[in-house]
């Protein structure tokens, strides 16, 4: 009993900096992320003058001049219409690729099976320059370049790794013997997928083909190399980079940081399962 | 008329052979049930009948056709799984409305059945309820509900009754046998549990490593095991083996005493008894007791009989204490005989 009174006081000092440690080391965590994320959102939200200004107001202002000037800037409007298709095109590529590979690597037991589900991981350990240049080349070659079905094609080469695996962990989780009732039901296997399992992968599906409207939307790399007619918005910003000012870079930056939080937020249900599964 | 024919079934998972050659006939509206240890192969039969499992060999037969190339819903049957299979995004009423609908069977009709099953089941509270707000034992009543409604030929049952408590487990039990008999369906029910095996089956099946060693009436598996497994498996607590060697002319030595056995036989055998066959008399097996243990009605004693255990239910009026010394008899027309090569019973 003693000893336990002894030790208690020291213990509860020693939870309390671990806490504090704790709480320390998430506030700053938070910073990091939300402090830029801010001053890109007051000075968005900030009249053009006041943008190039010095010193700078912590609070916006709520004129829109910067995102006026943004939306007027010519080829800007391009830009975005290209993001979007390209986007959805990817979103469509990947969940019409990765989905049934995450049925089949999930359902059905064949040779080399892990070997696959390693080599899908392994596609993201090349650096992108590696894939985009040999296919810049490759584009050239066969008309596709400066197209946005060409982007989406590689965008889509990015997004479907990903699309497997959270696939993948979706139709893990949910028992074969669900399907099984189905079909003793009176179901065939495309009734029984129809009724019983897609109705509870819809949302998983809708989530992982958000993520990769947003691998794509956020993509620089590629779209900079293959497109030069047709760019989207990231390689619009980037080319007009040098050249155009301030408050249209953070104009852009907003416009492009929003929908990717906006996606990300709400899928991220989906981003865990697929980590706890990748991490396996 | 939904018989059901199993012919030379087996089945093999890889390298390992999971059934061997099963033969099966189970007849028109009976109550077959198969009984066996965990991993003896009852799952992988019932499965083949459903058409979830394809045989490595042999036939099935439903009704007057070969279904083995039939994919589930043609076959005529409905299963209840070893883990529900409740549908997670529907309620408990479109669970069990849900062959019904497949079925293209009117609004009215499905509402109907789907009540009557629920109530039969106990769960007509929770048809508004997904699987998720449900306890294990209420999703397991939704899974022979979902099946019962579907009013098929055949319906295969796979430890339906496991996760329901001691109580309704009986109710339920009793329940389930008047409905499969009222509704005229032929019924394969799998389980491991000896009392509810008995208490159902209009014959049981007990499966053993892969085979069925015997099918036969609840009674008669009880009383003849086929095999020194099934006396092993069958009764709580199963019988006493006693080695048998023989005297000549059909008689035997079995510890310190010699009986009339089996003619003819020259080798040893395997002599048994059930612990409720014995009697306290003065001409009989000296028993040491070891463990004494009340049992309400009864009282068991386990005892050393020349060294081997053995079981006596005696009365609970008795009062027998560790180290009484116990003269027990078997009583005639109750010993069974078990040839230790084949395993099988001897006449
Ligand atoms: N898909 C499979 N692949 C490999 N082996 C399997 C497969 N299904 C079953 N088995 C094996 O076959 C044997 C019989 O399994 P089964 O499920 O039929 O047992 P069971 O009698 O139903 O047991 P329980 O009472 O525990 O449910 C077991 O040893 C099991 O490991
Ligand atoms: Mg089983």
């Amino acid at each position: 009993m003693t000893a336990v009174d002894v030790a208690a006081p020291a213990q509860a000092s020693t939870v309390k900096t671990g806490r504090f440690v704790y709480i320390a080391s998430v506030f700053l965590l938070c910073a990091w992320v939300l402090v830029p994320l801010y001053f890109l959102l007051i000075n968005t939200l900030s009249s053009p003058e006041a943008v190039t200004s010095f010193p700078k107001s912590f609070v916006p202002e709520f004129n829109l001049g910067s995102l006026e000037f943004f939306w007027n800037f010519s080829g800007i409007l391009n830009a975005i219409k290209n993001s979007v298709i390209v986007a959805v095109l990817t979103m469509i590529i990947s969940i019409a690729v990765g989905a049934p590979a995450g049925y089949a690597l999930s359902r059905f037991d064949f040779r080399g099976r892990e070997l696959f589900r390693l080599l899908i991981l392994l596609t993201r350990a090349f650096p992108l320059p590696l894939l985009a240049l040999p296919r810049a080349v490759m584009f050239i070659r066969s008309g596709l370049d400066d197209t946005v079905f060409g982007l989406a094609l590689v965008h889509a080469t990015l997004a479907i790794p990903f699309a497997v695996l959270i696939t993948f962990s979706l139709f893990s989780g949910i028992p074969l013997e669900l399907e099984e009732a189905a079909w003793t039901l009176g179901c065939d296997r495309l009734t029984a997928f129809r009724k019983v399992v897609l109705p509870l992968i819809l949302p998983g599906i809708t989530a992982s083909a958000i993520f990769a409207f947003v691998i794509s939307w956020n993509e620089v790399f590629a779209a900079a190399v293959l497109t030069i007619e047709n760019r989207t918005l990231t390689a619009f910003l980037l080319a007009s980079l040098a050249e155009s000012p301030l408050y249209l870079k953070f104009a852009g930056g907003f416009i492009l940081v929003v929908p990717a939080l906006i996606f990300i937020f709400a899928v991220r249900k989906y981003l865990f399962a697929m980590w706890g599964i990748a991490n396996r | 008329m939904a018989q059901i024919e199993i012919k030379g079934v087996a089945k093999q998972f890889g390298s390992y052979q999971a059934l061997h050659s099963i033969n099966l006939s189970i007849s028109d509206q009976e109550f077959m049930v198969l009984l066996g240890a965990s991993g003896c192969g009852k799952t992988t039969l019932l499965r083949i009948v459903a058409g979830l499992e394809t045989p490595t060999e042999g036939e099935v037969w439903i009704g007057d056709r070969r279904v083995d190339h039939l994919p589930p819903r043609d076959r005529g049957i409905a299963m209840v799984f070893q883990n529900y299979a409740v549908f997670p995004h529907l309620t408990v009423f479109e669970n069990i409305g849900f062959g019904l609908r497949m079925a293209k069977v009117s609004n009215d009709e499905v509402k109907r059945r789907v009540e009557r099953n629920a109530e039969l089941m106990h769960i007509e509270q929770l048809l508004a309820r997904y699987s998720g707000e449900l306890s294990g034992g209420q999703r397991q009543r939704v899974a022979v509900a979902r099946a019962l409604a579907m009013e098929p030929d055949v319906i295969l049952m796979d430890e339906p009754l496991s996760n329901l408590d001691a109580l309704l487990r009986l109710e339920m039990r009793a329940e389930l046998k008047g409905v499969l008999a009222e509704s005229k369906t032929t019924a394969i029910y799998v389980t491991h549990d000896q009392v509810e095996a008995m208490s159902l089956a209009d014959r049981i099946s007990v499966m053993h490593q892969g085979r069925i060693v015997q099918s036969a009436t609840p009674v008669e598996v009880y009383r003849n095991p086929a095999e020194h497994f099934v006396a092993g498996f069958i009764g709580n607590p199963p019988m006493n083996f006693l080695s048998a060697v023989p005297e000549g002319a059909g008689r035997y030595r079995v510890a310190d005493k010699v009986l009339d056995g089996p003619n003819g036989a020259s080798e040893p055998l395997v002599f048994a008894i059930r612990p409720e066959d014995l009697t306290l008399s003065n001409d009989g097996f000296a028993a040491t007791v070891k463990i004494v243990e009340p049992l309400g009605p009864h009282l068991l004693a386990t005892c050393d009989v020349a060294g081997t255990m053995f079981r006596a239910i005696l009365d609970s009026d008795m009062t027998v204490k560790h180290g009484d010394k116990l003269t027990l008899a078997p009583q005639d027309g109750r010993v069974r005989w078990f040839d230790p090569e084949s395993q099988r019973a001897v006449a």
